[in-house]
């Protein structure tokens, strides 16, 4: 592949696959950057690279991920994700096919998550310099609310929401990596969030905090609300919904599901009168249909997560000082 | 999720806990040799649900702990080597030799690869004829069968280009130190379920006997382990001190006999340092003359050097059960799982990491 140079190659890449897979008139306009309106005034704007091995494992490749993690980042801000960037980093000697199905699940994800690719650059590094193709997605989305979003605002009493079981994406990928076979594939949970967030928005639900449950896991989210807002929180173990045959793998392999990655899955923080509404409105959306309540804000000066175990004991959730390695025995 | 809801149900483990309260009429310590058996305790918190009068201690059975820092300095020095690929379990990586641990040398571009069985590793010596590849063969009795296998493989393929740093412990030695120990308090133990699978439990019923102490093999949830503290409450009351199999489902009195043999066949028993606890006599196992060739520290003349452990660490204490992880004036303090003093604050069995991570409330 020598397309990275800036000659006719590249314009040929640039003609062939993206203009023809992301055709939009932004993007059809050639120019150096987007150029658009945005109405109403407040925005959201996000960034993220994707880094993952391997590209491609049950339930999704690194182009859905490219595209849901930055739309659920602008989720996360109350924002309708609008438009995208795409910046690829490839590595000498990638198949052209691919980059294709990579570029077409891109396109499929972005058409799902209702935004379009907007603007975009495409470099390539020698062959051992990169895993294949690198991403880079940055998202603009708009707010159509005037409240603020986020840590600071949760007070006790607020309910905790989590939209669905936990733990898949992390082990789908791990399986895949360490060739770990279970008796059913695990497929991850890779999907926009922003469809049940509107939903919660519009039905006028007083959302005080989002966050999605990415790297780190339901554990991290937590732990850094309860850090932020400076309460504690409190959450029943049992209350957390995960799959038997991710919890069969964590149990294998040594690993708490709490704090295993996933990229369709989020927690709301909401005030408790509306917590049974929220619920009904998340559950009514496919991507969250497994939604549950899972614990509360607490009040109080102590910033700690504490989980009620499934034996009825209470103990401290933190941050693990790294990513959680699989046990000897 | 079956054979493993059922050991977590609050119900019974509350019913139990009565129970244990119920017969005990006096203050009793027991200790829970194994590692995971300490998290499990911490984690669902069932030390909450025992009268205060029943003390559970935490015992050496966490070999990442137990692996003497000459050894981790020696694995250090084969995987900073470039032309090899060293092969560990995933928890060996964040313990501190007395040089860093094995996550910087990977991370300064050593071949360091986590895998889940010592096969994979002779998968990849099959698979890389042109490099060398050594698996570092930790744990107890659990483990040591699946590195034997590992061993009697390479053989029997006539690899030349895998071998084994080995450090596996063996527990009924570590029990007999603790319990011939002058400062011993312990007077009950709850058996690891895991090494009993493997080796039965005939080899602790002449320490039972001797040292006038009750033995339970014990499993490793919630209610698993609260019916291995009843049973020996029980014994401890009624002035008993039998071996005792808490754990059926997976333990047989002899054990997993073919597992047995290909020990047998691959090992012998050797003395062994441990960590924090010193060198015990027949503690370990080394491989028998006919696999040495698949010996490491033989195939690369490795030297060990006398090193100094931190001072400020009680690790020690904390494996023979004298003291708790947060007696330690460093605990969470000078040692946290970022800046360990010592292997049982990053081991995912070690006690001090299951203290700080269940019970320090740093908010």
């Amino acid at each position: 592949m020598a397309h990275g140079g800036g000659g006719s190659l590249m314009h040929q890449l640039i003609d062939g696959m993206f203009r023809h897979a992301f055709d939009n008139p932004l993007l059809n306009a050639g120019h150096d950057g987007a150029v658009f309106d945005v109405d109403p005034a407040r925005v959201a704007l996000t960034t993220d690279s994707y880094v993952v091995r391997p590209l491609f494992f049950p339930g999704g490749d690194i182009g859905t991920l490219a595209v849901n993690g930055t739309v659920n980042d602008l989720a996360m801000c109350g924002a309708r994700p609008q438009y995208l960037t795409l910046g690829l980093i490839l590595e000498e000697g990638l198949k052209m096919e691919t980059l294709w199905r990579v570029v077409q699940s891109i396109q499929d994800a972005a058409e799902a998550a209702g935004v379009r690719i907007v603007t975009g650059d495409t470099k390539v590094v020698d062959r051992g310099k990169g895993d294949g193709i690198y991403i880079n997605t940055s998202g603009v989305g708009v707010l159509a609310h005037d409240g603020e979003i986020g840590p600071s605002r949760i007070r006790p009493d607020d309910a905790i929401l989590l939209s669905g079981d936990v733990g898949r994406h992390g082990i789908a990928i791990m399986a895949v990596r360490e060739g770990l076979e279970f008796e059913s594939e695990i497929e991850s949970d890779c999907a926009p969030v922003a469809g049940p967030v509107m939903n919660l928005l519009e039905a006028g639900i007083e959302i005080h905090s989002l966050r999605d449950l990415t790297r780190g896991g339901l554990a991290a989210a937590l732990v850094e609300h309860a850090h932020s807002a400076r309460f504690p929180l409190l959450f029943e173990e049992a209350a957390v919904p995960v799959r038997e045959d991710v919890q069969s793998a964590c149990e294998m392999l040594g690993l708490d599901p709490l704090y295993v990655a996933n990229e369709g899955r989020f927690i709301a923080f909401v005030p408790e009168s509306q917590a049974d509404k929220a619920l009904e409105i998340l559950r009514a959306h496919p991507v969250s249909g497994g939604a549950v309540r899972i614990g509360a804000v607490q009040d109080g000066d102590r910033a700690v997560v504490r989980m009620q175990s499934r034996i009825g004991a209470v103990r401290i959730v933190d941050l693990l000082s790294g990513e959680q390695l699989p046990r000897i025995c | 999720m079956k054979y493993l809801d059922e050991y977590r149900d609050a119900e019974g483990a509350r019913r139990v806990a009565q129970a244990i309260s119920k017969i005990a009429t006096r203050p009793w310590t027991l200790m829970e040799i194994c590692g995971g058996q300490t998290h499990a305790i911490l984690r669902f918190g069932i030390d909450e649900l025992l009268p205060d009068s029943i003390e559970l201690v935490h015992g050496p059975g966490c070999p990442v702990c137990v692996t003497p820092v000459e050894l981790i300095d020696k694995a250090l020095t084969l995987a900073s080597d470039s032309g090899l690929i060293f092969c560990t379990f995933g928890d060996m990586l964040r313990v501190p030799g007395s040089r860093g641990d094995l996550r910087q040398v990977k991370a300064e571009g050593g071949d360091v690869r986590i895998v889940y069985s010592p096969l994979d590793a002779v998968r990849l010596a099959t698979e890389h004829p042109d490099r060398q590849v050594i698996f570092f063969g930790v744990g107890f009795e659990t483990t040591a069968p699946a590195v034997a296998m590992a061993v009697v493989q390479a053989k029997r393929h006539g690899l030349t280009n895998f071998t084994v740093l080995i450090c596996h412990v063996l527990v009924p030695p570590a029990i007999e130190t603790l319990l011939s120990s002058p400062d011993n308090r312990v007077q009950g133990f709850l058996a690891a379920g895991h090494v009993c699978t493997v080796m039965g439990y005939t080899e602790y019923e002449p320490i039972a006997k001797r040292y006038g102490v009750p033995i339970v093999v014990t499993g490793f949830e919630p209610l698993d382990i609260l019916q291995g503290v009843y049973l020996c409450v029980k014994q401890l009351e009624e002035g008993r001190a039998e071996v005792e199999n808490a754990y059926r489902r997976a333990v047989q009195r002899e054990g997993n006999q073919p597992a047995r043999e290909l020990l047998l066949e691959v090992f012998e028993v050797v003395p062994r340092k441990w960590r924090g606890v010193g060198a015990i006599p027949r503690s370990g196992l080394g491989l028998r003359e006919a696999y040495a060739s698949f010996d490491a520290e033989k195939r690369f003349g490795l030297e060990a050097a006398g090193v100094e452990e931190s001072s400020e660490c009680i690790s020690g204490e904390v494996l023979r059960g004298i003291k708790k992880p947060h007696e330690c004036p460093a605990f969470g303090v000078r040692c946290t799982p970022d800046h360990p003093l010592g292997a049982p604050m990053v081991s995912s069995e070690g006690a001090c990491a299951a203290y700080f991570r269940y019970r320090a409330e740093s908010g």
